[in-house]
């Protein structure tokens, strides 16, 4: 059958040979992950429609991970992950990362993949729009809201539209300073916003395959910033060596047709591709920052499931470790296992973590969404003034990272770290 | 229940109102299956929009809006998957946002929640309407009428998210038609 790898994956998991774009289908749910943020109200809907004494669909499929409003003090959010304690122990999920125990991880997509969650070929329901990161698994993931998470929990199944695929070749060397995230803010500024409304948005070439899975995540995150239904790259050598590392269930591997029809094609030649930001108020806001000429900053911000894996931070420690920043810089480890690789990856003799505190700066906090997406006024480095902030997150619409009146740059982590050291937005060539 | 008009004062946005404009993350600590909070998130409706808009959806003094009709331009509700959008508005007391293009999640939200009814159209309301002025839309012939300036404008039929919206939502539609 003539399929790209999305079309494969959802029909193996509506159990049939085939489907096309555009078509409604019920396809059978192997993850459905949910937060505190969405938990609580998707819990609700739940009961309210199943009935208080009724049980999620399969235990073993049910994952949650709080990690948005964590270390505050705002009594609704900490009920919050009370509500999902308790239903936890009420249904007996043996998935559940509850903050203030060895248990806790941090930030959902970068746990999921962690803690083995994520396999090719598999469907994965969540009720956060970034769901769509671990498509870089090989799998189809895509977010929901509360309403929809419910009746997954209840039946496993949901009923979804096949999206139209456009496809994404990358091919060549990347040019030292350019990182997957100037990939992505690039297609996101060709397509604009609302560019891939609907869409799996997948991606191929050889500059995707040389990257490496943290790199890939970075890319398939930002899907849903171009209105992308999910974001896809086929597994490989590399997605079955972490997959196999991390979980011992079985899985399958699709990949798309030879013939696979496309909505469109778009190729990319990544030698050419240079330094970018997506400046406010708009993801698709995307310039060189060769061209955007001077700009002042306020801050600097490291974290997020996008900008805040293992590897952002090596990149970071790259530019930081000969030098020290001219404005506050948050560092926030997506996750507990990204936090200990901070004090054990080392450049040059120095862990990361103290080229971080030997450049100035701010302390490190502990793993979670933060101030990625503002939160309770408590949140550790939420803009709560007129902040000019360049950060590795992946939204800058007006009021993403806090107050109405702060402002967001988008870029790479070098970028990001460059622009720290200059107190301005910077080009990372300058400093490598 | 089968509605087929509704009126009222319109309020004007512009391209990608995002969900943080929407309802800030500020605010996401509350549940909306939760009676009093799902309240409270009406009361938020729209607060995150910039200082320039100088008419508020929801006024200083109220809990609820004067405005069940919102019109938008491209990308209403891009952004995050949080229910808590629709729910915000359905909870003001917005009725219908009319836009020329929605964000996925957040019109499938608008369906699965029965919470507002999300209506596409091609025609350049936004230009067409101004905040305040008095609308009437009509579900069965697909228009709206600018009651304030005499004109009439087409937009794209529903399809099957009319039926579900009218049912309630997705459980409730699902139930009606024996799907669960």
């Amino acid at each position: 059958m003539s399929m790209t790898i999305t079309e494969h994956i959802l029909a193996h998991a509506s159990g049939k040979k085939k489907c096309d774009p555009g078509e409604n289908i019920w396809v059978s749910a192997d993850i459905l992950m949910t937060h505190d943020v969405c938990g609580p109200g998707t819990i609700g809907v739940f009961k309210r429609e199943f009935g208080n004494d009724a049980k999620v669909w399969d235990r073993e499929k049910v994952v949650i991970i709080p990690d948005h409003y964590i270390f505050t003090s705002d009594e609704k959010c900490l009920r919050n992950i009370d509500v999902l304690r308790d239903f936890v122990k009420e249904q007996k999920l043996p998935y559940f990362y509850d903050p203030g125990t060895e248990s806790y991880s941090g930030v959902c997509h970068v746990t999921l993949p962690e803690k083995g969650h994520c396999r090719p070929g598999e469907v994965l329901f969540g009720t956060d729009s970034h769901t769509c990161t671990h498509g870089a698994f090989g799998e189809f993931a895509t977010g929901i809201g509360n309403t929809d998470a419910g009746f997954v929990m209840g039946t496993g199944k949901l009923l979804i539209k096949v999206p139209s695929s456009i496809k994404f070749i990358i091919d060549g060397k990347l040019p030292k300073g350019v990182l997957a995230k100037d990939i992505i803010l690039k297609i996101i500024g060709d397509l604009g916003v609302d560019g891939a409304t609907y869409c799996a948005m997948e991606f191929a070439g050889s500059t995707i395959d040389s990257l490496s899975m943290d790199e890939r995540m970075t890319i398939c995150n930002m899907a849903i910033e171009a209105g992308g239904k999910n974001g896809i790259i086929a597994p490989d050598e590399k997605t079955l060596s972490f997959v196999k590392g991390r979980t011992n269930k079985p899985f399958q591997c699709f990949h798309s047709s030879p013939d696979a029809k496309y909505m469109a094609i778009h190729k990319y030649d990544a030698s050419k591709l240079e330094p970018v930001a997506a400046m406010p108020f708009s993801p698709d806001n995307v310039s060189k920052i060769r061209d955007i000429g001077d700009k002042k900053l306020d801050r600097a911000y490291i974290g997020s499931c996008t900008g805040g894996k293992i590897t952002d931070f090596i990149y970071a420690a790259e530019i930081l470790k000969d030098n020290k920043v001219k404005i506050p810089t948050y560092i926030v480890p997506a996750t507990v296992e990204v936090e200990n690789a901070l004090s054990t990856e080392k450049i040059d003799g120095r862990t990361l973590s103290q080229i971080f505190i030997d450049a100035g700066c701010v302390e490190q906090a502990p793993p979670s969404c933060a101030a990625c997406l503002g939160g309770p006024v408590d949140t550790y480095g939420r803009c709560n003034n007129s902040e000019i902030c360049v950060s590795t997150t992946n939204r800058n619409f007006p009021g993403r990272m806090g107050s109405k009146n702060s402002k967001t740059i988008l870029a790479s982590p070098y970028t990001a770290a460059a622009s720290a050291v200059a107190g301005r937005l910077a080009d990372p060539r300058d400093y490598l | 229940m089968a509605q087929d008009i509704i009126k009222g004062k319109v309020f004007v946005v512009g391209d990608n109102i995002d969900t943080d404009q929407i309802i800030p993350a500020q605010y996401l600590n509350l549940v909306p299956t939760i009676p009093d909070e799902y309240k409270k998130l009406g009361s938020y409706a729209l607060c995150g929009l910039p200082d320039s808009y100088k008419t508020r959806y929801i006024a200083a003094d109220s809990v609820t809006t004067e405005y069940p009709i919102i019109v938008g331009t491209k990308n209403f509700g891009c952004g995050s998957s949080r229910e808590h959008a629709p729910i915000s508005l359905g909870a003001a007391g917005c009725k219908a946002v009319i836009a020329n293009s929605f964000a996925r999640i957040f019109f499938r939200n608008c369906i699965a929640t029965g919470e507002v009814y999300p209506v596409e159209t091609a025609e350049e309301l936004a230009k067409a309407f101004k905040t305040g002025d008095e609308a009437e839309i009509s579900l069965s012939t697909k228009t709206v009428k600018n009651m304030t300036t005499g004109k009439s404008f087409s937009f794209n039929d529903l399809g099957g998210v009319k039926d579900v919206i009218e049912s309630g939502g997705i459980f409730n539609y699902a139930r009606k038609s024996g799907m669960i």
